[in-house]
């Protein structure tokens, strides 16, 4: 059974839900990202985002934009990635999600990045920019490795988008919860439990939730809608505010654990 | 031809981006497809080009430069129109588009700030609300069109972030289009980005060639040799190539920016060092690292300052009905100065890039009869053009 289809079962099970942390890899350096990932595995996180740092990140908001520019200016490039997940995948079986824009992938090679790609051990790839009118070769390829394609809905997708990502559409459906770009907000738009719901009697998938969640008090408010709830902005301006620090005192430890304590139901 | 299915032309183009904008791209296809054909549309469109841009613009014999170079040289002056450059035909165009499909507010990028100027002018006339992202080094550069932008009632956002100039104006116009795609309209500002705009602004801005082809015939009883265009994002270009495309024995050339010299990495000049990638919604020729990281660009003329040019214009390429060439800062400044003392025509710094080909190649244009597109005039360029002076 693939990693992923796993996961979501173990928290049907649980009456749990599953908790994903998003980090831009390389922020602020790649041996950071390599302890962070470690310390994600060990305390909770279900699977995990890694941002794949672009020069022109057009749906990301400040918080975002400025790890993928710390990211850059570190050297991180799509190769350093792989080598990541590749080390990572030797010590947990967590599964790994890329995110992030196309022309890295395409500049790499996209029959290439697929094949290292399931040699690294990533679970499934999502292109912010590659709709699924745009996706076909490389998710294509992507699925003949093994690989799950995530696509996005948004509050503004309708019966037509819903059937153009279902046709495509692997491992989960992400869910964005505002029409906007990634950042936290305070609250999220309460119609939104209506269009998850929608969702979910269309397509057969787990639906993650995630762009704007700031703490674990909108993970409970959204609680049942969702499969699983993605937390990035908000996490990595703790661990800014942390100075990158996961030392046993760092003020980066309780919001984390807050959040991944929301996602068992408490 | 290409045939254009979804947005394409060949192997450019398409719909690259986030899942948010893809319903409001298929309104906009749908709107323009049917305002396009529909005769109330076409006339109220045309009537503002008429009595608010003042078209026909005229296709002017430039004597006096001509003599000295022995080239026949045509000024197609989209420097007359209305705000100064060609991009009013496109801005009345969408903002018309948008108005009649119920968008209430405008939003548009600049690099030059003519784009800005354009859009702010054709929501003033027809009354909706404008915000214009403009990068900050870019707003140094062109001082004055941001101050023009607020006469006109228009709110400008400055970008500071990655390089400060185009490129980044267009990733925060994109990330306001996500966050207000319900009530917004996105008026790009060239034949780039997502599907229908490559489509969409060549429409509007072909009503230059279709000009230019009426008035050559009746000035020569024949069509040109060549007609030249500076190549950013390439609108201007894409208007006066368009209607001449099918007419082989006309050569096409499109310049682009070669800021200081393509040795020095500081340029704009893609079809020599980029290569095909896929950026801000269209996949065509980009300047980006060997990461696919997009580099940043340089010209003396912030229009041409972008990293990626217009799909249809990449395929035109490939297909070997254009060429591209490209003309240094030096070489333009030139221009500037010998197109203001030959005609008494001030030119922007990007047409001057056209003008600076044809004064290159004039041996190669000996006798023969060339059609300059004058994309803009030069006022916004003046203070800008006295401190290189100044500076030496």
């Amino acid at each position: 059974m693939k990693r992923l289809t796993k996961v979501f079962q173990d928290c049907t099970r649980n009456g749990t839900k599953a908790f994903v942390p998003y980090i831009a890899a390389g922020d602020p350096s790649l041996q950071r990202t390599a302890e962070m990932l470690l310390y994600l595995a060990g305390h909770g996180a279900d699977i995990i985002e890694v941002g794949v740092p672009f020069s022109d990140p057009m749906a990301d908001g400040p918080v975002i934009q400025t790890a993928m520019e710390r990211a850059l200016e570190a050297g991180t490039t799509l190769r350093k990635v792989l080598d990541l997940v590749k080390r990572f995948r030797n010590l947990y079986s967590t599964p790994i999600i890329l995110m992030g824009y196309y022309n890295p992938f395409y500049a790499y090679g996209i029959e290439e990045f697929a094949r290292d790609a399931r040699a690294s051990g990533v679970d499934g790839v999502l292109t912010v920019d590659l709709p699924p009118e745009e996706a076909r070769e490389f998710h294509g390829l992507l699925k003949k490795e093994g690989i799950s394609s995530i696509f996005l809905l948004t509050p503004v997708s309708d019966a037509k988008r819903i059937s153009a990502v279902k046709r495509v559409a692997g491992g989960f459906v992400y869910f964005v919860s505002v029409t906007g770009v990634t950042g936290e907000r305070n609250t999220l738009p309460e119609e939104i439990k209506e269009r998850m719901v929608e969702i979910k009697k269309e397509i057969p998938l787990p639906l993650v939730l995630g762009f704007g969640i700031s703490g674990p008090d909108v993970i409970r408010n959204f609680y049942p809608y969702g499969d699983g709830f993605v937390v990035g902005s908000a996490l990595i301006k703790h661990w800014v505010e942390a100075g990158f620090s996961l030392e046993r005192d760092s003020d980066f430890h309780p919001f984390y654990k807050s959040l991944v304590e929301a996602c068992r139901g408490r | 031809m290409g045939k254009n299915r979804n947005g394409y032309f060949g192997m450019f183009g398409g719909s690259y981006v986030p899942e948010t904008l893809m319903p409001a791209l298929r309104d906009l296809k749908e709107g323009f497809a049917g305002y396009v054909k529909d005769k109330h549309f076409q006339e109220e469109f045309t009537y503002h080009l008429r009595e608010y841009v003042g078209r026909p613009t005229p296709l002017t014999y430039a004597e006096n430069l001509s003599r000295k170079l022995g080239v026949k040289i045509y000024l197609k002056r989209e420097d007359l129109c209305h705000t100064g450059a060609h991009k009013i035909n496109n801005a009345i165009g969408q903002v018309l588009l948008a108005k009649k499909m119920g968008k209430e507010r405008i939003i548009a990028e600049t690099g030059a700030g003519q784009h800005g100027v354009a859009t702010a002018t054709a929501c003033a006339l027809l009354g909706l609300t404008c915000r214009v992202y403009m990068g900050t080094d870019d707003m140094k550069r062109q001082e004055l069109n941001v101050f023009r932008m607020g006469m006109l009632g228009a709110e400008v956002v400055g970008v500071d972030r990655g390089s400060k100039t185009l490129k980044d104006a267009i990733n925060e116009a994109l990330r306001d289009w996500v966050t207000n795609v319900r009530t917004t309209h996105y008026v790009l500002g060239t034949v780039f980005g997502p599907h229908p705009y490559p489509t969409m602004v060549k429409e509007f801005v072909s009503v230059i060639g279709k000009e230019a082809i009426r008035q050559i015939r009746r000035k020569e009883g024949r069509l040109p040799d060549a007609i030249v265009a500076c190549v950013g994002g390439g609108s201007n270009a894409m208007g006066i190539f368009y209607p001449f495309i099918r007419h082989e024995s006309v050569e096409l050339i499109g310049v682009e920016a070669g800021g200081l010299g393509i040795e020095t990495g500081k340029h704009a000049a893609r079809f020599v060092s980029g290569k095909v990638g896929v950026f801000q919604g269209a996949k065509s020729y980009v300047l980006q690292d060997s990461d696919g990281q997009i580099l940043d660009t340089y010209s003396v003329s912030a229009g041409l300052d972008y990293a990626s040019v217009g799909p249809e214009h990449s395929f035109l390429r490939e297909i070997k009905r254009v060429n591209y060439s490209y003309a240094t800062d030096n070489e333009v400044l030139d221009a500037f100065s010998l197109l203001s003392k030959e005609e008494g025509i001030i030119p922007a710094l990007e047409s001057s890039h056209a003008v600076a080909y044809v004064v290159k190649h004039a041996d190669r244009f000996s006798e023969k009869t060339v059609l300059v597109n004058l994309s803009g005039r030069g006022d916004k360029d003046v203070a800008h053009v006295k401190e290189i002076v100044k500076k030496g």
